[in-house]
């Protein structure tokens, strides 16, 4: 079980790449914030599967909550700025 | 419980390639946001609760649940309010003829 574990955090790794390119990539800055709003899910799915994998799952999970609330405040934060700066 | 776990997890990890090639694939802010928006949640949510299923019944599973309803709050919030960003900013949705 542990191998399968393995390859599915290694798979989301490759996933977090492809957001990469999207976030270099991406024309305007609003593709860019979706972009590290998809990293940072995707690393909150990476964090509880390593957790599962190391079994000592309850420490990991404490930390991708923190970083999930983390990630809501900056990107409400951001969403808020770029709203009246406007789409340069 | 192990197998209907891993099966969670695989249909987990389906949903988050289709949000990736969503995410490449489509033209402009707005059906990108659709796309990902949408599958990224669902994907988290499979993969989590196939995880809480591998650790059957304990207070980790109970956890990992936990964070899973505060990222189905978290992935829609976000992406309403950027997508309200984009569109309070001015920025045109992608049409087909480009006018």
């Amino acid at each position: 079980m542990r191998e399968t574990l393995l390859f599915v955090a290694f798979f989301i790794v490759i996933l977090i790449v492809v957001y990469l390119y999207r976030v270099i990539q991406g024309p305007t800055v609003f593709d860019r914030v979706l972009g590290l709003n998809g990293i940072s899910t995707k690393s909150i799915i990476l964090l509880v599967l390593i957790g599962t994998i190391y079994e000592r799952v309850d420490m990991f999970i404490d930390i991708s909550t923190g970083y999930a609330l983390l990630n809501l405040v900056g990107s409400l934060a951001v969403a808020k700025y770029l709203e009246h700066r406007g789409s340069a | 419980m192990v197998v209907l776990a891993s099966v969670f997890i695989f249909l987990g990890l389906v949903f988050l390639l289709i949000a990736a090639i969503g995410m490449v694939r489509l033209p402009d802010v707005y059906t990108r946001s659709h796309a990902v928006g949408l599958t990224d949640t669902w994907g988290a949510f499979f993969m989590l609760l196939g995880l809480a299923l591998y650790q059957g019944f304990s207070l980790n599973a109970v956890k990992i649940l936990v964070v899973l309803i505060l990222l189905l709050f978290l992935g829609t919030v976000i992406s309403h309010a950027t997508v309200r960003a984009a569109l309070r900013s001015g920025l045109k949705p992608w049409s087909k003829v480009q006018e």
